[in-house]
């Protein structure tokens, strides 16, 4: 499998990689994929109490483009307000990291560990 | 000086020796006669060096020079055997018995013979990779015409019993095919005593080249075969084409150094493939497939927990190893035969098949201690299920998404 520059790059050098305590405040924390399938991601946001993230971890098991899609979506969200993050579309991250087709899940995952972290966020919010 | 990537993947093939390469190149450009012309000496002295290797791969496994036929390789010699004796004896029934961890080789061929409306058993092997003798015994019926066993797994090393399943085949008068291309070199072979009827060898898995092997038909008591392959009628007419002579000049001298060297050679491969297994060890939530004791010296088959296969694959990529996954990935062929010995309680694991061999120096096994224990590390710190398990998570009591 040929990889692109920019999935070695965050492959190699994750960025945002660690964990933020579940129960902080601001902290919205998204799961998902499954073992059996090969991936999972865990991304979590630290949002400010103007609602722009401030921050954002994560954790990856899964194959290289899989680690990358979810390394990158930790830079993109930062900075921005949680709405705006909801409007990633897995089809920047795979056209950014120049995805394969069989890749493409790997995106895809990574769009909805957005969503997932965004509506655990939200629900702590009441 | 370290060469990389580090090669640790002789069961998958051998560099030639160059001892081997040396006794070869002779054949390709002097002498190139063909062994079957009769009518001068270009053909005579080519027939002699066909003999002369054809003595030296059946000193190495302790059979009669007459009971060895060239081929193209283990998965010809394996078609051979099994489709050729499958037809011979099919007036006496239509019962084939193999085992799940076989070689596609084997398996492909059991399948082909299905489709021509035999009839076939796949045995289960036991959580140690080894086949159960009382299941053998039981799955065997009036009708079993054929057992095909293989003498050592190539993904888990693990060594059959193959003197025991011999007894057992004989007595019924079932033809037992062993499909020995892990095992040359690796273990003794002594086909005056074991009760093996046909045998398929490999060059390549014994530093010799690619593209020639061999299978062993036993004379008393006979084993018979319908041909596969017609022609003119080359290997007593078992095996028609023209052999390639610089091709069995190498095997017969691979062969020769196999069994001259292989006490000594094994010796020192057995410690390295220790040291690495010592090695890995250490690292947390490992585990070695299939049984440590009946096992070649040189594989080391180990599990990895909490790391995926693929990006595993991808950090070490300055070590040339062969991997397989017991769940399915994206882009990792599940292991079958990792799977067969029933290990689902790790869902999330991958393995990785070390084979030293010849050439394997110890510094390369420090080197790929140390990458593993790095690159492991590096992958659990990024891994939410290894975290998870830290934390004391059951993850089979997760509910995830599927996706």
């Amino acid at each position: 499998m040929a990889y692109s520059e920019k999935v070695l790059d965050h492959y190699e050098n994750p960025r945002n990689v660690g964990a933020f305590g579940k129960e902080d405040e601001g902290v919205g924390t998204g799961m998902v994929g499954a073992p059996a399938c090969g991936d999972v991601m865990k991304l979590q946001i630290k949002v400010g109490k103007d609602g722009v993230i401030e921050d954002a971890k994560f954790k990856t098991y899964g194959c290289g483009s899989a680690i990358a899609s979810s390394s990158l979506v930790t830079e993109w969200v930062k900075g921005k307000t949680v709405e705006q993050a909801l409007e990633i579309k897995n089809t920047q991250i795979a056209e950014e990291l120049a995805l394969p087709p069989v890749k493409i899940h790997c995106s895809i995952l990574a769009e909805d560990a957005i969503k997932a972290a965004v509506a655990d966020y939200k629900k702590k919010q009441g | 000086m370290l060469k990389f990537p580090i090669y640790l993947d002789y069961s998958a093939t051998t560099p030639v020796d160059p001892r081997v390469a040396q006794a070869m190149i002779p054949w390709l450009t002097e002498h190139f006669g063909n062994p079957a012309s009769r009518s001068h000496a270009y053909g005579w002295e080519a027939e002699k060096a066909v003999e002369d290797a054809r003595e030296q791969v059946a000193r190495l496994v302790n059979a009669d020079a007459k009971e060895i036929v060239w081929t193209s390789g283990a998965t010809e010699s394996n078609n051979l055997a099994i489709k050729g004796a499958a037809q011979f004896y099919k007036g006496k029934g239509k019962h084939l018995i193999t085992l799940k961890t076989e070689h596609k080789a084997v398996l492909d061929t059991f399948r082909e013979l299905e489709r021509q409306g035999f009839e076939a058993t796949y045995l289960d092997v036991q959580e140690n990779g080894l086949v159960d003798l009382s299941a053998l015994k039981d799955a065997i019926r009036p009708d079993t015409i054929l057992v095909s066993v293989m003498f050592v797994n190539n993904e888990i090393g693990v060594i059959q019993p193959i003197a025991e399943i011999g007894e057992i085949c004989r007595e019924k008068g079932i033809v037992f095919h062993v499909d020995a291309a892990q095992a040359t070199g690796k273990v003794d072979i002594d086909l005056s005593k074991l009760k093996v009827d046909l045998m398929s060898f490999s060059a390549h898995k014994t530093y010799g080249p690619k593209g020639i092997g061999a299978l062993y038909v036993r004379r008393k008591p006979r084993a018979r075969l319908e041909a596969q392959m017609h022609g003119g009628g080359h290997e007593r007419g078992l095996r028609s084409g023209t052999l390639a002579t610089h091709q069995i000049v190498g095997m017969g001298e691979a062969f020769r150094i196999a069994r001259e060297e292989m006490k000594t050679e094994n010796e020192r491969v057995r410690a390295l493939r220790d040291r690495l297994m010592k090695g890995l060890q250490d690292i947390d939530a490992t585990y070695i497939n299939g049984d440590v004791e009946h096992r070649v010296p040189h594989n080391l088959n180990i599990s990895f927990a909490y790391v995926e296969g693929e990006s595993l694959i991808m950090a070490i990529k300055d070590v040339a190893v062969s991997s397989g996954s017991a769940c399915t990935s994206a882009s990792l062929e599940p292991s079958y035969v990792l799977r067969a010995l029933g290990r689902n309680d790790e869902l999330a694991h991958s393995s990785i098949r070390f084979t030293i061999g010849r050439f394997t120096t110890e510094e390369e096994v420090d080197y790929t201690i140390d990458l593993l224990h790095k690159k492991i590390g590096k992958l659990r710190e990024l891994s939410p299920l290894w975290e998870m398990v830290q934390d004391g998570v059951d993850l089979d009591s997760v509910q995830w998404a599927a996706h």
